[in-house]
């Protein structure tokens, strides 16, 4: 039995006992085949004696329970991790940042504590998985949807507080953004509730975030400061209707004004579902029509594609926007779109799908073809329906015959301009013939826009069976992570294998954002025990191992 | 006497019937457990029907050979189902103790057994 950094067996062995007298003893894991189930199953360490591993597990079923392993961690300096369901794979999973730890599994804890369809908010707990809360909806038939992430199985609560995101309205994509109030057992066992939740009696917990004083809620996301027990989120009404349309524009340089109208059309609330920007490559068309690949492999011209697009009938690039909300009044905001869109010349529109809700069964299902073939505009989280139709993609299927041992992801912020997509597809081509990556179609990457006001790329690095071969990607991806900050783009989150080097990119002013988390922690967790490593934050002992 | 001697075996014959039915019951039960703890857990990808990446996964693997629904399987050996819940397979993870038990997983084993 592995025993944490620093500790004794003997101190070790009491405190697994007092784990046990506090959640149940069939609760707290020590065998190695138990704690062999805490690694990472997407590690970019696979195979490596580097790889993170736990000492012990506890799964405690309360928020008493949470005080008391916390207070005894605290007493025999036991470092804890705390995991929600465990399923943050591609970006760390279930593993501690450092090995030895005991994870704090708190998948147990999995009550829909409230749920108002007038106020359209739930107040949950960790364990509480989104294809969770949306069953409960569905039982009752209440008229609220969930905004979820790709994989269903995650926890609304770890996915908020590692600032994952969504397909619907803007106001929900967001994860962390749509929450409102959370508890938190902090590192000596006391217990805190943010926002109204601090206020005695008060009935508004989940309808007003602030309270009053500093709001301190963005201090427990991507940190170790706590264990967060409970947060309430703003669910989305069910709407009336959605409708999408697709924008092509003829040149290269109209990605600029796109991405402008874009903006202007998202920030005002026109365009009120999440877009997806698309190319003359995209769609399947790279491996269905070789001229185009070819054209491509001899690294034809600007003119030569312009005209290639035109011959072929298509846009250079594409925008699909997507509207929620009145039949009429969406139907109105596609025709302003395309007025707005039309300012650049030569645009062409497509109007795309449309539909009243609730769902249909049939029409989920042909939604769930369309999402795994790629053929629809639309994906069952458009609509708030949770799946794990995304891993479709990694799986073994014709085209991937020899499926990899998970991914990892690298995600860097950019800003929401055409001119930096651009920038980007020059900077990530150049890094990736510096270090020998595959480049499909060279200028031709398009990013994410889960977030609103800015894009993000993401790029999936494949794990391996064979530790040499996840060691180079993980040279690659810490490579990829300084050449994006030399360029002023940083990750918006990453696995606990890449969270100094990603840490150490937001640097401004001799690493005062480092300096400042560092003295939070050494205040609020002065024995160092939860998530020691979170995101680049060590206890003051562990500093500069 | 011969009244009552039947009786004692018609009676002997009710507790055996009864003890059967009730293993049989039992193994109802642990079924149909399993079958819960497939809906819950196995279904998003090992179900009927498209966008479900495991069911696609096995029809890549076996091209016809083998059902990919793995609830048409008729090898699944128990054995075979807790290898593959507990270490995971290629993009597939392994299920930690908290997310299906010991006893979960040997519902599950079951139900999918031949």
């Amino acid at each position: 039995m592995a025993v944490p950094p620093g500790v004794s067996e003997r101190d070790f062995d009491r405190a697994l006992r007092e784990f046990e007298n506090a959640v149940g003893e069939q609760w707290v894991f020590a065998s190695d085949e138990d704690v062999d189930l805490y690694r990472d199953a997407y590690s970019i360490y696979k195979g490596d004696p580097e790889d993170r591993t736990a000492a012990a597990a506890v799964a405690p079923y309360t928020v008493e329970e949470v005080q008391a392993v916390v207070r005894t961690a605290n007493r025999y300096r036991i470092p804890i991790y705390p995991i929600s369901t465990g399923k943050n794979l591609g970006y760390g999973g279930s593993a501690p940042n450092l090995s030895g730890s005991v994870v704090l599994d708190l998948k147990r804890m999995n009550r829909i504590l409230e749920i108002s369809e007038r106020n359209a908010s739930v107040l949950v707990e960790p364990g509480v998985s989104y294809f969770d809360l949306y069953r409960y909806i569905q039982e009752r038939g209440l008229k609220l949807w969930v905004d979820v992430p790709d994989p269903g199985w995650g926890s609304l609560i770890g996915n908020a507080v590692d600032h994952g995101g969504g397909y619907t309205q803007p106001q929900f994509r967001n994860h962390f953004d749509a929450h409102c109030g959370m508890e938190i057992v902090l590192p000596d066992g006391d217990l805190l509730r943010t926002g109204m939740g601090a206020l005695p009696g008060s009935e508004s917990w989940q309808q007003y975030k602030f309270g009053a004083g500093p709001w301190i809620d963005g201090l427990f996301s991507q940190s170790n400061y706590g264990v967060v027990t409970k947060m309430g989120f703003w669910l989305m009404p069910e709407p009336d209707a959605y409708l999408t349309g697709t924008v092509h524009v003829p040149k290269h340089d109209d990605l600029i004004p796109l991405v402008d109208i874009l903006n202007f059309l998202e920030n005002t609330g026109v365009v009120n579902g999440m877009p997806r920007l698309g190319s003359m490559v995209g769609g399947g068309r790279l491996q269905s029509e070789p001229e185009l690949q070819a054209l491509l492999a001899r690294g034809a011209s600007t003119a030569e594609l312009e005209e290639y697009a035109a011959v072929a009938g298509r846009g250079y690039w594409s925008c699909t926007v997507k509207f929620y909300g009145p039949e009429k009044a969406i139907a109105a905001n596609w025709e302003y779109a395309r007025e707005k869109f039309s300012a650049i010349p030569g645009a062409t529109f497509v109007d795309g799908e449309s539909y009243r809700f609730p769902l249909t069964a049939e029409q989920i299902e042909d939604i769930t073809r369309g999402q795994a073939d790629g053929t629809g505009d639309s994906a069952l989280p458009d609509f708030g329906v949770p799946s794990l139709v995304t891993f479709s993609a990694g799986a073994r299927s014709e085209t991937n015959p020899n499926p990899s041992s998970g991914h990892v992801w690298f995600s860097p912020i950019i800003p929401r301009s055409g001119e930096a997509i651009i920038e980007a597809n020059r900077v990530f081509a150049e890094a990736a013939g510096e270090l020998g990556l595959p480049v499909a179609a060279a200028g031709f990457s398009l990013p994410a826009t889960y977030w609103n006001r800015s894009f993000m790329y993401l790029y999936g690095f494949p794990i391996s069976e064979d530790p040499e071969a996840n060691r180079r990607t993980r040279e690659v991806f810490e490579r990829l992570v300084r050449i994006a900050a030399e360029h002023g783009w940083g990750e918006y989150r990453t696995a606990p294998a890449f969270q100094d080097t990603v840490a150490d990119t937001y640097s401004f002013n001799d690493h005062a954002l480092r300096r400042f988390n560092e003295r939070l922690k050494d205040a609020i967790d002065p024995n160092g025990i939860v998530a020691a490593g979170r995101y680049g934050i060590w206890p003051r002992h562990m500093r500069g191992a | 006497m011969i009244v009552s001697r039947t009786l004692l075996l018609s009676g002997a014959l009710a507790l055996i019937l009864a003890g059967w039915t009730s293993a049989a019951s039992a193994q109802d039960a642990v079924e149909q457990r399993g079958k819960e703890v497939f809906d819950y857990w196995c279904d998003a990808c090992h179900g009927d029907g498209p966008g479900r990446p495991g069911t696609a996964a096995l029809e890549a693997l076996y091209n016809g050979e083998k059902p990919a629904l793995i609830e048409d399987r008729d090898d699944l050996l128990p054995e075979l189902t807790r290898a593959f819940v507990r270490d995971g397979i290629s993009v597939m993870p392994f299920f930690r103790k908290t997310e299906i038990s010991d006893a979960d997983l040997d519902a599950l084993a079951a139900y999918l057994a031949p």
